[in-house]
């Protein structure tokens, strides 16, 4: 007993006396990379995907680069402390994955202006801050064509999770890109508010199968509106922010996958050769940073070749998501016939383009 | 065999010694859970316990464990006088969040209006706002005998749909481009509740948390309304004889706590968090229902637990991101904490005894 207490009180000590000088040595040459996350590492979706773009740089990179992360971080004051604590702590790039983490990464970055910031989702950048995000929508559109399709009652289903610019985008690309295929296609639109509780989802997700939605879209991460849609039997859903596949091929007939990667290599290989500059990345499917998971065999092959064929388009920049004749929801013009949206009427989009039904809650 | 024995008294001793043993049980099981993710015990430990105190980066963690703890104390104070007297105010998340709103709507419709007096009414705003709050479950229990547990607790999902939809409709920013979210309250100087010593972390948050200790522990031992609170707790039979009004008093712990929570609120919102945003409520006002247990819903007590509770959420973040700990590994940790106090809660009221007991 005494034995085995002394022996268990060495192995400690031993254990954390490597630690510190396995830390004192290596600070030096290693890169420091930070994550904060909003959500936990296995929620399935938005921050599950970040967190593989983190595991992607640790594999890349080896033992040139070392990288922590917190998980579960509320915006506001805590992601403060947690961005500055990593800072104090020797990191030399920090991502800060949530719209939310705004302007605390700015306040921060402020105090530490030899650290870059990296953040996801939002608009205010300086010089030692970059802001990054994906053109989801372009996703979308490949969602609608598909959904447009698949529907018999014509009622697609779709949670918002906060009716925010980025969610409106991808609400309006879905329905435009539904509509030219199925003039007949009618959205319901449910808004969880939130962007993971898988019990507000599955009830959002069993109201809008009750009014008879038979293909279901979301912006919500967990795969909660899929179980639900496989309980309920003929429905449809796409697998959101990650690939979902564990419910293929049906009800998850696709995907959009965000893949951060490459992103996060490239922008940690910047800090270690000193060419990081404060940049803008709004990127889609062409450079890979929007990724369309398989479409699975419960969809006609035809419909598949369509949707696959859009994606191309889609990825070489032949066509843009949002391209004229294009009205808005109270039937004013926006877009003339071939004109397509410029970037800074999408960042802000707080309108429903015509056809869609109902208010985005105010 | 072990068996409890009830005590004819309830041992003081025992009443400041078990939330020590709760904490030293809390390190040695949650220690085992950190030996079981394969973390080393004694560095996870000492990483949340020690190192914001004392650890390399102190100087910004001593600061951050004022600003963390004000509002688990502030809220805290008021919640403890309620439980003292058996009136259960379980919605303080929600007043917590109308106190928010009360004040940033007063300072929103005076911007960009600068002002000594801005900053005063939304104190007052903030705490309006919160007792009013915490007036719906009182005014109906008094009326209809309704449960307040319940009606408070339901309260707080109200506040967050309508924080919700403030955020994205009346008090959101003009100049946000469509996104969710007041303006930031940091940058407008009437409204902002700066740190009074730069770097300090000590803003009028933190200093109401302590006047409201100081306020609370005088109307316990001094007043006779502290007095009344007691003994509606511990006698309530004997408190009517005394010509104690169940109705007034249930309006005053009701009251008092909606305002403080409100305060809180209030004082989050302008200076820490900055904004009103859909995420805004963290969880204060349910933390504080712990942080009142803890501190055995006496004042100065209430003020070491909320310190400690700031500690370990503090020394978690600092764990998760140095020891790759799991954000639910520290939650665990903190819920063991509150396991623990009311498990061995039982030893000052029980004693434990070995062998048969005496027939009665």
């Amino acid at each position: 007993m005494k034995l085995t207490k002394r022996a268990l009180m060495t192995g400690a000590a031993m254990a954390l006396g490597l630690a510190a000088t396995a830390t004192g040595a290596m600070a030096q040459d290693k890169t420091k990379v930070g994550f904060v996350y909003v959500g936990p590492v296995g929620d399935g979706g938005w921050t599950y995907e970040h967190d593989k773009g983190r595991q992607a740089v640790e594999e890349h990179f080896g033992d040139q680069v070392e990288t922590v992360f917190v998980e579960s971080v509320p915006e506001g004051p805590d992601s403060e402390r947690v961005m500055t604590q990593m800072a104090l702590d020797g990191a030399d790039l920090i991502f800060t994955t949530s719209f939310g983490y705004m302007d605390p990464t700015i306040n921060v970055a402020a105090k530490f202006p030899d650290v870059k910031f990296e953040h996801a989702t939002g608009y205010k950048t300086a010089d030692n801050v970059s802001v990054y995000s994906a053109r989801f929508y372009e996703g979308r559109a490949v969602q609608g064509t598909i959904a447009g399709h698949m529907t018999e009652s014509n009622i697609i289903g779709y949670i918002g999770s906060y009716p925010i610019p980025e969610v409106i985008r991808g609400i309006n690309s879905a329905y435009i890109h539904a509509k030219k295929v199925n003039p007949d296609v009618q959205f319901k639109i449910v808004w969880a508010f939130t962007w993971f509780d898988p019990a507000k989802e599955a009830d959002a997700a069993k109201v809008l199968i009750e009014q008879g939605a038979d293909v279901i879209l979301q912006h919500t991460d967990s795969t909660a509106p899929q179980a639900a849609a496989q309980a309920a039997g003929n429905v449809y859903t796409f697998g959101q922010a990650s690939d979902m596949a564990e419910y293929a091929p049906k009800p998850r007939i696709s995907s959009i996958i965000d893949n951060w990667a490459p992103y996060y290599i490239a922008r940690t290989q910047a800090v270690i050769d000193g060419t990081w500059t404060s940049t803008n990345t709004w990127d889609g499917i062409g450079p890979g940073m929007v990724g369309i998971g398989e479409i699975t065999d419960a969809v006609p092959a035809e419909v598949k070749a369509e949707a696959l064929a859009l994606k191309d388009k889609l990825a070489s920049g032949e066509y843009h998501a949002f391209t004229g004749p294009l009205k808005k929801q109270d039937g004013s013009d926006w877009l003339a016939e071939g004109e397509t949206a410029d970037d800074g009427t999408l960042a802000g989009m707080n309108f429903y383009v015509e056809g869609i039904e109902g208010d985005i809650p105010q | 065999m072990l068996r409890l024995e009830k005590r004819r008294q309830p041992s003081q001793a025992f009443a400041y010694a078990t939330p020590v043993m709760a904490v030293i049980a809390t390190m040695i099981f949650g220690g085992l859970m950190f030996a079981a993710l394969g973390k080393d015990p004694v560095a996870a430990i000492r990483t949340i316990f020690w190192d914001p105190l004392f650890g390399q980066h102190a100087f910004y963690y001593r600061p951050q464990l004022l600003v963390k703890g004000g509002p688990l104390i502030l809220i805290a104070i008021g919640l403890s006088l309620g439980f003292r007297a058996g009136i259960w105010n379980i919605g303080a998340e929600g007043q917590y969040i109308l106190g928010a709103l009360g004040g940033a709507g007063v300072a929103l419709a005076f911007y960009p209006m600068e002002g000594w007096f801005i900053f005063p009414l939304m104190i007052l705003g903030g705490a309006i706002a919160g007792c009013a709050w915490a007036m719906i479950p009182g005014l109906l229990k008094v009326r209809f005998g309704t449960n307040e547990i319940l009606v408070s607790l339901m309260l707080v999902y109200v506040a967050e749909q309508l924080l919700a939809s403030m955020s994205l409709g009346l008090m959101k920013n003009p100049q946000g481009f469509g996104f969710p979210g007041s303006r930031n309250l940091q940058q407008y100087p009437s409204a902002h509740n700066a740190d009074l010593i730069a770097n300090t972390g000590m803003h009028w948050g933190v200093a109401a948390a302590f006047i409201a200790v100081i306020f609370a522990y005088i109307l316990l031992t001094r007043h006779q309304l502290g007095y009344h609170i007691r003994l509606t707790g511990e006698a309530p039979r004997a408190a009517k004889f005394a010509g104690v009004s169940p109705a007034r008093l249930i309006l005053f712990c009701l009251g008092i706590s909606g305002a403080l929570a409100g305060l809180a609120g209030m004082f989050e919102v302008s200076g820490p968090a900055g904004q009103v945003s859909i995420d805004f409520n963290t969880g204060y006002g349910f933390t504080a229902i712990i942080v009142a247990f803890l501190g055995r819903l006496h004042p100065v007590g209430i003020l070491l637990a909320g310190m400690l509770m700031a500690l370990t959420y503090i020394g978690g973040e600092i764990a998760q991101s140095s020891m790759g700990l799991p954000a639910a590994a520290i939650q665990m940790f903190q819920g063991m904490l509150l396991f623990f106090l009311l498990a061995v809660d039982v030893l000052t009221s029980y004693r434990l005894r070995f062998g048969k007991g005496e027939v009665a």
